[in-house]
């Protein structure tokens, strides 16, 4: 990584100290508040995702981690400010932009989201049937693929329903996964799973790091899974509305904000 | 200082020394459910100490810690410090409990939403109407996606939700209409019979059923097998993220959820409206025949004489276009839905309520205008 660029946000100002800068970053968040209607959820964000980190996104429950994550993916318009991918900004872009800024992400939902009527193989296959020209047999071939990368293979035939809640998570990784998206985003990839799942998810987020060279974005309330797996932790306080940390988790639980280091610690707040 | 509270003397004691409160519990409290009295004015001060004993107290109940709970509370949000050393273990260990300690945060309780006001009602009935006005407006576009050959929609689904709307119809159609029809002439005849009409029955059966009940009938036993089957799959679907997960994907929802359901109904409306007809017709036969002595070939063909194209095109105009707002209905709901459990349920109920009631005022409407064109 090269040590050049990134201006680091207010709140992360040690993160430079912590962490190499790394080149271009691969989205730039600025200035964004997220509202409903009269309510502000978070103001005045400011913060990049780097190439080939793992950032994870944390906060109490309601200070609008999965909000943010939204507004990210662009499924909801930012009272103010910017999502920028490279250059373009995500929520002013035309349709054509708009839908090929969106083939550069995947996507995994909380609970997987895997569409129902569809079994395992077909979910993986349909973004490629609708964005891609391969024909049916090299989409399943791809699909098959993308299944084993996350340890599925016998999984192509079967319903979700069929699949256990860590399963279904890891489905529908492969399932954004479908594109070779630069970037993946994750809500909540540990909630409701058992320490070995877990544990199972937070090694095949490390891998698809270091193997496919994916950038993680992932929203979470494990501790244990942010210490496992994040390069930098984005800490929103939903006391001050806005984010008062962005660092190196370690670095964070020593010398972060009191709020941010009794979260890490998981001692009630101050 | 010393200072009492008169209301209720005999339960507790206030005792304000040397800017320190005491509240001194005592006598039999079983059994006792009033509210404790207030400390004299003006109390104590934010920082101030309340010492609570219960030496004095003979005996209590579970009543005891709520009402306790109920003077303390108020006072520890205004800032006392509130001491519970001196209670017995029993009385002190819940109320350790409800009165959290002085230096701990309070944790923020989201406010409550009154839904249940006449503006609030009419407000929300304005933002329904709107959505509805956005949702027909969005389906629209998508209809015209797909007529330049732009809309992302699956044959596959459209197949899938032709084989749910038609086919798996039939049975619950027929039945219905045969009884309609059944009623319809065994009623008509008892009526026409007494002035000697009775092989009138034919044209009543046959206008009534082919061109206001069959559309009206098979609107509404879609209403509740199809729009509300429509509104809690979407529903389901919108709760569990499927709809979010296509729309990160950049598919539009319009394009490939609604199209297949609502050019499904579309198609198979007609196909169901006139077996309907033909159903309801034939099941005036029976009785006809049976009970008012009208010969079958009588009957039927009379039905073919009152049988007219304007009454066919009415008939299956009209029951397509119940039938196309009961497709759109149940759509619009699903889509809407909350994303609980609860919510699917509400959109569920509604999906059908809306349907029945825009087939409703769509049949008034139309009966008004095609008598007003001479139809």
């Amino acid at each position: 990584m090269n040590a050049a660029s990134t201006a680091a946000p207010t709140a992360a100002s040690t993160a430079a100290a912590s962490i190499p800068a790394p080149a271009a970053p691969l989205v730039r968040v600025v200035g964004l508040t997220m509202a409903f209607g009269d309510e502000v959820v978070q103001r005045n964000l400011d913060f990049d995702i780097r190439r080939d980190e793992v950032l994870a996104i944390v906060g109490a429950s309601g200070c609008g981690k999965s909000t943010l994550l939204r507004h990210l993916i662009g499924l909801q318009e930012p009272a103010a400010g910017q999502v920028l991918y490279g250059d373009q900004d995500l929520h002013r872009a035309d349709d054509e932009t708009l839908a090929s800024l969106r083939r550069s992400f995947g996507v995994m939902f909380q609970a997987g989201a895997l569409w129902s009527s569809m079994t395992v193989g077909e979910n993986v296959m349909l973004p490629l049937r609708l964005f891609s020209h391969k024909p049916a047999a090299e989409r399943a071939r791809i699909a098959r693929w993308k299944l084993a990368l996350v340890g599925l293979e016998g999984a192509f035939e079967l319903e979700p329903a069929e699949l256990s809640g860590g399963m279904r998570k890891r489905a529908a990784i492969a399932r954004a996964l479908a594109l070779d998206p630069q970037l993946l985003y994750l809500d909540e990839p540990s909630s409701g799973l058992d320490p070995f799942s877990a544990a199972r998810l937070d090694g095949l987020i490390l891998n698809l790091r270091r193997n496919l060279g994916t950038t993680v974005v992932m929203v979470s309330h494990s501790i244990e899974s942010v210490f496992a797996v994040a390069d930098r932790l984005l800490y929103l306080d939903h006391v001050e509305k806005t984010m008062t940390a962005l660092d190196a988790p370690r670095v964070l639980a020593e010398t972060g904000p009191e709020r941010v280091r009794a979260f890490l610690h998981r001692r009630s707040q101050p | 200082m010393k200072a009492q509270n008169a209301s209720d003397s005999d339960a507790v004691h206030w005792v304000h020394d040397a800017g320190r409160w005491q509240l001194l519990l005592q006598g039999d409290w079983r059994g006792r459910t009033l509210p404790l009295p207030a400390p004299p004015v003006p109390g104590p001060a934010p920082g101030e100490h309340i010492v609570v004993s219960g030496q004095a107290l003979s005996g209590w109940d579970h009543d005891a810690a709520p009402r306790l709970w109920g003077l303390l509370a108020p006072l520890r949000r205004a800032g006392a410090v509130v001491d519970l050393g001196a209670l017995p273990d029993a009385l002190r260990a819940p109320l350790e409990l409800a009165l959290p300690a002085p230096d701990s945060p309070q944790e923020q309780v989201p406010e409550h939403v009154d839904e249940g006001g006449i503006l609030a009602r009419l407000r929300a009935g304005w933002e329904d109407a709107l959505q509805t006005a956005a949702f027909v407006g969005e389906v629209t576009l998508s209809l015209g996606r797909l007529v330049r050959g732009k809309a992302m929609m699956r044959a596959s689904d459209y197949f899938r939700q032709l084989d749910l709307v038609g086919p798996m119809s039939l049975p619950i159609v027929s039945l219905t209409c045969f009884l309609i029809g059944l009623m319809l002439a065994y009623m008509g005849g008892a009526q026409l019979e007494r002035i000697g009409a009775q092989s009138f029955i034919a044209d009543v059966v046959t206008v009534g059923m082919v061109r206001e009940l069959a559309g009206l009938m098979t609107g509404v036993i879609l209403a509740g097998r199809v729009g509300a089957a429509f509104a809690a799959q979407l529903g389901t679907m919108r709760a569990n993220e499927e709809i979010d997960a296509l729309r990160a994907l950049g598919v539009d929802p319009f394009d490939y959820l609604v199209l297949p359901r609502l050019l499904a109904m579309l198609t198979v409306a007609p196909l169901l409206i006139a077996y309907a007809a033909l159903v309801g017709v034939l099941a005036g036969l029976p009785p006809v025949v049976g009970i008012y002595g009208v010969p079958a070939w009588e009957y039927l063909h009379k039905s073919r004489e009152a049988l007219t194209w304007t009454h066919l095109w009415i008939g299956l105009f009209k029951g397509t276009m119940y039938i196309g707002l009961v497709a759109l209905a149940g759509c619009r709901e699903g889509l809407h839905a909350g994303r609980d459990a609860q919510s699917v349920g509400t959109a569920t109920t509604t999906a059908v309520v809306k349907g029945l009631l825009w087939i409703v005022i769509a049949a008034s409407a139309s009966t008004v205008l095609f008598q007003s064109l001479g139809f």
